[in-house]
């Protein structure tokens, strides 16, 4: 097959998309609109990189348009980008290690279509408008109206309200789907499916000399307790929604209510806590679980201290509620003892979780020995580099001596949030559509195994780069939401840069990688309705 | 009290170290996980020791910092500590209001900066002419914000908004405004 051939057809015409079913097809657009969002997230963090290098080289993007970008980018990240793979995967994993069909498939297209669209409508206000009070909503900044467009503002919340509503429909199809009885099947125990979902089941289990079976997987348990702050945090996010597009739908009417009604810490607090529900609980558990499911795919053997690893899950997620205050340090009118409670005590327990999840994948996979260095592989083991990097960068934030002087700073986002995101998540993300994409395309091939590889350095490299770059110009007092128009940290940002041009050429690899093995005729057919009539999640064997 | 700058200074050799550490560690794994091995599960007393180190490490965190970042308790007790000089300071319409046009501070006197909001969050800063910075906090509408902070040399600092605010924001600088004299 020639270039033009494959391009059309995908490697080797190998893909079928007509063989699909519709779980497949559903899964696949998950994880065909999940890429292009993380498409356009790196477009958007390059042309930051350039704006922080010189806003002159950065394509005519003015300060306004620079913090719009900013708003965005972390959004379409979490929300069009990992969100849609991430449910898309799940989607598709519970039914598949439960063996029972998705509770409903038109819900999880309903899913896929609200985020889709959700993200795209508050793209594009801000893009637009430039609303840009950034993800921190911090009151009043997002009804500050002499500043963002009313308009705008309001298309924007819309979005965010779009993508909840569509959140909501995930967590109710997957606890639908883990207590529902099939037609035909023997009645299921939902009580006890949903404690051992929880945990609850692992956690007696540590204390109890009987110990009681588990009737899900560990693999599903996680998914299940990721799904609990999935939920908590869409209800937070919606409230902070509503609140906002009250104050905005009164000014459309000439109406403008007053800011003080709200206690600006009080709001601080509750979006907080609602956020650290993605940051420091969905996010590392939902990972935690993806290692483990992983670490026991890859290697074929039981993981290791299976009932430590159920209970870590449980604990992950208590913390996830009680963590929120290591964002108010620098509030000096929050408490003392929330700040060292909350802040400090419950934030270290995130070393010990996610030291725990290390460890095991870790053990799991030495018992496995000698393995071979596949893509998943090698994938899954930058994702545990990267939170063994910006977990202990968080932890050392999270004090309240060293808090004072990096808060706000470059080191929070860089060695932190971009290196958790970039390579811990990210890489996790990319192991498993590598492990994947053999079962959910039906034996379609990899069109070139060294793209791959390219891919994995270049992310990695290009990741840790520029997480580090930042956090050394954070070190030296570089702000993050700021503009610096005298050069005063060019090196670093230029390294930054550098780095992030990397990740850009990882992505592009990989997308050709990805659109070469299916083709373009194999992206185009996946969004068409599957001609099979079936709930099965893979065709029958012929 | 020590400078902030030596604080970082060890916070970097530290994190720089433990990077080389665990990086290193993970190439060596990576390698070792695909030669021959016994097929042995790795001990439980390993686990447990790991565990016990995890929890040694997390909580002893911050009883060193308590015990040799001077702040971190001048901070948590700020309300019982007596200050030598009150600075009160407003932030209104992306701007500064300063009681003074300079404020000038003596060397190793205790110093508390009383800030308020009239409008949105803003963040309060003290940066040095190289642009690191001394210290930070968040300045939040409704509340009294206030922090206690000692100077251990001559410095001049400029002070400048920590947080965002909205793109009005990114002009908040009041410079060399602030000087430590012996």
């Amino acid at each position: 097959m020639n270039l033009i051939q494959t391009f059309t057809n995908g490697e080797q015409g190998l893909f079928k998309p007509n063989s699909l079913t519709p779980m497949q097809k559903l899964t696949l657009r998950f994880v065909v609109i999940g890429l292009i969002y993380y498409g356009v997230v790196v477009i958007e963090g390059m042309l930051m990189r350039l704006f922080e290098v010189s806003p002159s080289i950065a394509l005519g993007v003015e300060p306004k348009q620079f913090f719009a970008i900013m708003t965005a980018h972390p959004l379409v990240g979490i929300f069009g980008s990992t969100y849609s793979i991430v449910f898309g995967a799940f989607l598709f994993l519970v039914p598949f290690l439960m063996k029972k069909p998705l509770w409903s498939i038109k819900l999880g297209n309903w899913t896929l279509w609200l985020i889709t669209i959700g993200t795209f409508v508050f793209w594009f206000a801000g893009f637009v408008s430039h609303y840009s009070p950034l993800y921190t909503l911090y009151w009043p900044l997002p009804a500050d109206f002499s500043q963002f467009s009313v308009l705008g503002g309001t298309f924007f919340i819309v979005g965010i309200a779009l993508v909840m509503v569509g959140t909501a429909f995930f967590v109710i199809n997957i606890y639908k789907t883990i207590t529902y009885t099939p037609e035909g099947w023997e009645k299921q125990p939902k009580g006890a499916l949903i404690k051992s979902a929880l945990g609850l089941t692992g956690l007696t289990n540590l204390f109890s000399k009987k110990k009681k079976e588990h009737l899900v997987s560990l693999p599903v348990a996680a998914i299940a307790r990721g799904t609990v702050d999935t939920a908590f945090n869409a209800v937070v996010i919606l409230f902070a929604g509503v609140l906002i597009l009250i104050y905005m739908v009164a000014e459309l009417f000439g109406v403008s209510l007053k800011h003080s009604a709200i206690d600006a810490l009080l709001y601080k607090n509750i979006f907080w806590w609602g956020l650290d529900l993605i940051a420091d609980g969905l996010v590392l558990i939902f990972v935690a679980g993806t290692w483990y499911l992983l670490a026991t795919l890859i290697t074929g053997k039981k993981l290791f201290m299976e009932n430590w690893a159920r209970a870590a899950l449980f604990v992950e997620m208590v913390v996830s509620w009680t963590v929120w205050s290591h964002h108010l340090m620098s509030d000096q009118a929050q408490p003392g003892i929330l700040k060292i409670l909350s802040g400090e005590m419950v934030t270290a327990f995130e070393l010990i979780t996610q030291g725990l999840a290390f460890f095991i994948t870790l053990a799991t996979l030495w018992s496995a020995r000698p393995l071979k260095m596949s893509h998943p592989l090698k994938f899954l083991l930058g994702g545990l580099l990267g939170f063994a990097l910006a977990v202990p960068a968080g932890i050392m934030q999270a004090d309240l001596g060293l808090n004072r002087i990096l808060h706000n700073t470059q080191w929070i986002v860089g060695p932190h949030v971009h290196v958790a995101i970039l390579i811990g998540l990210t890489m996790t993300l990319y192991s498993a559509i590598y492990f994947l994409f053999p079962i959910l395309t039906n034996g379609a091939k990899l069109y070139s195994e060294k793209l791959a590889s390219f891919h994995f350095w270049a992310h990695l490299i290009g990741g840790i780069g520029m997480g580090a770059f930042m956090g050394m110009a954070g070190l030296r007092g570089m702000l993050r939401r700021s503009i610096y128009l005298n050069g005063e940290f060019n090196s670093y940002m230029i390294l930054a840069a550098i780095s992030g041009s990397l990740l850009l050429l990882a992505f592009l690899a990989f997308f050709y990688n990805i659109v070469m093995s299916v083709g373009l005729k194999g992206v185009i057919e996946i969004f068409m309705p599957s001609k099979l009539k079936t709930t099965d999640l893979l065709p029958a064997e012929k | 009290m020590i400078d902030s700058n030596i604080v970082l200074t060890g916070q970097t050799i530290a994190y720089t170290l433990y990077v080389l550490a665990i990086m290193a560690l993970m190439g060596w794994f990576a390698y070792k996980i695909t030669r021959d091995g016994s097929g042995k599960v790795v001990k439980s007393a390993i686990f447990y020791s790991f565990v016990g180190f995890l929890i040694f490490l997390g909580v002893s965190l911050h009883i060193v910092t308590h015990e040799t970042i001077p702040w971190k308790p001048m901070d948590l007790n700020r309300a019982e500590i007596k200050a030598d000089q009150e600075f009160n300071i407003t932030m209104e319409n992306h701007e500064f209001r300063l009681p003074t046009s300079k404020l000038i501070i003596k060397k190793n006197k205790i110093v508390r900066f009383n800030v308020v909001s009239k409008d949105l969050t803003y963040g309060f800063g003290l940066f040095r002419r190289d642009n690191t910075m001394a210290f930070q906090m968040q300045v939040i509408p409704g509340h009294i914000n206030d922090i206690l902070w000692q100077f251990d040399r001559p410095e001049v600092y400029s002070i400048r908004s920590t947080e965002y605010s909205g793109p009005k924001g990114i002009k908040m600088i009041v410079r060399d405004v602030v000087e430590v004299v012996e």
